[in-house]
């Protein structure tokens, strides 16, 4: 049987970082992803890298700070600690890797200024930082020599006597299911942006991660919270990153007004990004939008300073929206682009399940709280990929595999499978029943939310999830049959909607991306504190816990 | 789909996709064409996940990002190596049609996938991470802004594959490590921190310079008009010539014939077909020499050897001055 110490389930940044540190430290590490490693959707954050570097004056306690603050308060401290301090190393590494950072005139690392932050500590490879660095990880991963399941789908982890013994996979292009045995099992699966319609996210980010650990037993956390990106393309809802506006871009209303000098007078444009989006969407709801959207306006920058920094969102404009930002503003909106929320984790990315981890984007250790700051999750991603990487080594030494009957295990998957396969047509579609889920999602689950809308998503959601029991596929082959792939995935995504829209019923306050017209106000003394979510047999099961304050005591925020 | 702008129009465009069904009976692929509606400014991916959400889920592609960043939905769109999601259908359009087929120089698996195995086979043939030779230093590696931006240029690379898709050396020889596999490799010769303690990549320009390297590229500038991202793989590669060059490694037929082109317009004004090979392959080369023999007998036979005596263009001096001035502005 195929089997490792450590099994990462993912190739994106963090789940790399995770397999090489695992390797480095001794264990037999693999990685099985259900695209090939570069595919992976960290490609798509572009502005950058947040650290501070003490060598030239920064502190990490201040950039702790701005997270902590950028989060409304909602993160763990003690998490945050862990994060900001490890920067300047994590970042470093990076570049001895050999990521091609820009750099100041002496040939040292260069920044730029990013969102909540009071100063300029964002690290960054032109506007595509996150492909730069994804490359270089993927090289590093192929230094390392660890095995690598390009193109397999986890289609459940196999938990034997309630212990984690491993997962059954698919592999896409025979078809075939296998029972890979772990010690230990590192989630690292990204999202679930496409849980929304529409989200800046690529279209294989469905929560793989987040609903199997969910199932088995894994506790989520802060799901409510989904950052609305404020730059996102009119039309294809496609991401124009932050470094636009790192880079001096305005944001500008159909009156041509430099509309966040009413919201936030300090930071303008570089407010957090929960606080930018609201401002852009109180415009176009108050009737300063153009077809619900307000302009992206780099013009005063110059044509040099874009075609050096900012060529690739300068590409996207003219490709997606036929606009050339060097002559004019584009339209753009709030969009659905990150969760804060996720697989609920300590420091060293130990779930709730002995030997299960989980690290970047899926997981939540909680370091982004209610909003996240632009140039932080790369940052989440390499911090805690490589600190789980190095714990479940640790843990996997110490433990021995855990048998089970690997002829059932398969046979129970595949007549799962085919039972899916065997479905009758009944007039149902899987884009008709995501596109469902999507909109009712984006309508009420967005920038602005209340009850009687959040209601409605859990409604919504119940009926989706009877819906998708009798759900058919068009395809029945064996060999690369992605219309059996999009089945499974939405599968994993009802169960992250149901969690997002209970959650954020459940919490009566407003609160970091939270906006609740219902309740406008933050309320410290009943809601600082998580929200988890367990799965039932009756559905979801919600409780709280408490949020880790060490030294930032909460304070109103205005930017 | 969007509908936030008032003028979108919708357009009607047939899709006519290249399918193979490895699960079918027939061993053979064929062709199938969809009519569908789609929004003005859809791209060429738009149209095919439409048809794949609406029409038929049986057929598979591989797409993600849909912003030319993840490098996943690289096709032939009207025999073009193209990505998907970054050709406007309007611009693909061919009298209301647009043609689809998986990427060249790959197997294919099914539809529009194929099988990536042979492209990363080449990536790994070329060593692909820094190899610094030096001590680590504790701090980062001190570096020019403009190196780096100039590696930016290279590591733009999404590993798509429209290069190698479009390569027509690859075409008739498989063993070539192609425009991606150079390119990529070319990325760290060019890094200042790769090599020695002057960035010279020097047991990578050597090998790099071994059988199906950097000398088999014909320059035929496909891989420059296939790549969607600007990378110029051609480019590259002839950068890694000059390299090679530099730091010595000259005794090759690649090197010798580019030498040889600059030799003999210096001497002669025009290039003397007949001395090319010779020295390309070297005088005392006898094998090689005597297998041009067929070459120059079909020549003779259609009255196309040239001349054995070569003349020297008028006013030759002149160019074998440009020549000389160019030859020591480069060694400075």
């Amino acid at each position: 049987m195929l089997e490792h110490d450590v099994l990462v389930v993912g190739a994106g940044l963090a789940g790399m970082r995770a397999a090489i540190a695992a390797s480095a430290a001794g264990a037999n590490a693999a990685i099985i992803s259900k695209v090939h490693p570069v595919r992976s959707h960290s490609n798509a954050a572009q502005g950058g890298i947040n650290a501070a570097l003490s060598d030239r004056g920064d502190a990490w306690e201040d950039h702790a700070y701005d997270t902590v603050k950028g989060s409304d308060f909602l993160c763990d401290q003690d998490a945050v600690e862990v994060m900001c301090k490890a920067a300047g190393q994590s970042l470093i590494d990076m570049e001895h890797f050999g990521v091609t950072f820009s750099r100041d005139d002496e040939g040292k690392l260069g920044t730029r200024a990013f969102g909540g932050q009071r100063r300029q500590r964002t690290f960054f490879v032109g506007d595509f930082t996150g492909q730069a660095m994804l490359h270089v990880m993927f090289e590093q991963l192929i230094k390392s020599g660890i095995r690598k399941y390009e193109e397999w789908f986890v289609t459940s982890l196999i938990i034997e006597e309630g212990q984690v013994a491993g997962v059954m996979a698919l592999e896409i292009r025979t078809g075939e299911i296998f029972a890979i045995r772990a010690k230990t099992v590192i989630f690292a699966t990204g999202g679930c942006g496409r849980v929304f319609e529409p989200s800046t996210n690529a279209l294989i980010v469905t929560g793989d991660g987040m609903s199997l650990a969910y199932k088995a037993g894994a506790h989520l956390m802060d799901m409510e919270m989904v950052q609305y990106h404020p730059t996102t393309l009119a039309g294809s809802g496609v991401l124009l990153s932050e470094a636009a506006r790192g880079e001096g871009a305005y944001l500008i209303n159909k009156d041509g007004d430099r509309f966040m000098q009413t919201y936030a007078p300090n930071m303008l444009e570089l407010a957090s990004r929960d606080v930018v989006s609201r401002s852009e969407q109180t415009e176009i709801n108050e009737g300063r939008g153009v077809n619900g959207c307000v302009y992206l306006d780099v013009r005063h920058l110059g044509e040099k300073l874009i075609m050096e920094k900012l060529w690739q969102i300068r590409e996207l404009g003219m490709d997606l929206a036929g606009a050339d930002m060097i002559k004019e503003p584009v339209p753009i909106r709030p969009g659905m682009h990150y969760i804060m929320g996720g697989i609920k984790t300590d420091i060293d990315g130990l779930t709730n399940i002995d030997r299960v981890y989980a690290a970047g984007e899926c997981a939540n250790v909680s370091v982004h709280g209610g909003n996240r700051l632009g140039a932080n999750s790369l940052l989440d991603t390499i911090v805690f990929g490589e600190r789980s990487g190095n714990h479940a080594a640790q843990a996997a030494k110490s433990s021995n595999f855990i048998k089970f009957d690997e002829e059932a295990r398969v046979k129970e998957e595949k007549e799962k499978i085919q039972s899916v396969l065997d479905r009758p047509q009944n007039g149902d579609r899987i884009a008709k029943l995501r596109l469902a889920m999507g909109t009712s999602m984006n309508d009420n689950l967005a920038v602005y939310r209340d009850a009687k809308g959040m209601q409605q998503s859990v409604e919504d959601i119940k009926n989706f999830k009877e819906r998708y029991k009798d759900l058919p596929v068009d395809s029945k082959g064996k060999i690369f049959n992605t219309d059996l792939i999009f089945h499974l995935e939405l599968g994993f995504m009802l169960d992250c909607a149901e969690a997002i829209a209970s959650s954020g019923l459940e919490r009566k306050e407003s609160r970091g991306a939270q906006s609740r017209l219902d309740y406008p106000e933050r309320d410290d003394e009943n809601w600082l504190k998580h929200i988890l979510v367990k799965n039932t047999e009756n559905g979801p099961e919600l409780s709280t816990s408490e949020v880790s304050i060490t030294q930032w005591t909460p304070v109103e925020r205005t930017y | 789909m969007d509908s936030s702008r008032e003028d979108v129009l919708i357009m009607n465009v047939t899709l006519k996709i290249k399918r193979f069904d490895p699960d079918g009976s027939s061993t053979q692929s064929y062709w199938e064409e969809f009519a569908v509606d789609v929004l003005d400014n859809a791209t060429v991916l738009d149209a095919l996940i439409q048809v794949r959400e609406e029409n038929d889920g049986t057929l598979s592609l591989r797409c993600s990002c849909r912003s030319a960043i993840c490098g996943s939905c690289a096709m032939r769109i009207n025999g073009q190596g193209s990505l998907a999601c970054k050709t406007p259908a309007s611009d693909a359009m061919i009298d209301g049609v647009i043609t689809v087929e998986p990427a060249g120089n790959m197997p294919v698996v099914k539809d529009l996938v194929t099988n990536f195995d042979v492209f990363w086979d080449k990536i790994y043939q070329v060593t692909p991470y820094l190899l610094p030779e030096g001590p680590e230093p504790e701090a980062e590696y001190i570096a020019s802004n403009e190196s780096m931006l100039h590696l930016s240029g290279v590591t733009a690379c999404i590993m798509c594959g429209a290069c190698v898709s479009d390569c027509t050396v690859l075409e008739v020889d498989p063993s070539f490590l192609g425009p991606a596999a150079l390119a990529k490799a070319y990325r760290f010769t060019a890094d200042p921190r790769d090599g020695n303690e002057n960035g010279v990549s020097t047991q990578r320009l050597k090998d790099l310079g071994d059988k199906s390297g950097m000398w088999d590229c014909t320059r035929c500038m496909a891989c420059v008009t296939a790549c969607p991202k600007g990378v110029a793989p051609m480019d590259r590669i002839m950068a890694l010539r000059e390299q090679a060059m530099d730091a010595g490694f000259t005794n090759n037929n690649g090197a010798r014939h580019a030498q040889a082109f600059v030799d003999l317009i210096g001497h002669g004004g025009s290039l003397d077909e007949l001395k090319l090979p010779v020295k390309t392959v070297g005088v005392f080369n006898i094998p090689a020499l005597l297998s041009y023999v067929p070459v120059g007998i079909r020549s003779l036979r259609r009255g196309k050897l040239p001349s054995i005596f070569h003349k020297k263009i008028y006013e030759v001096e002149k160019v074998t001055h440009l020549v000389k001035k160019l030859e020591k502005a480069n060694k400075n």
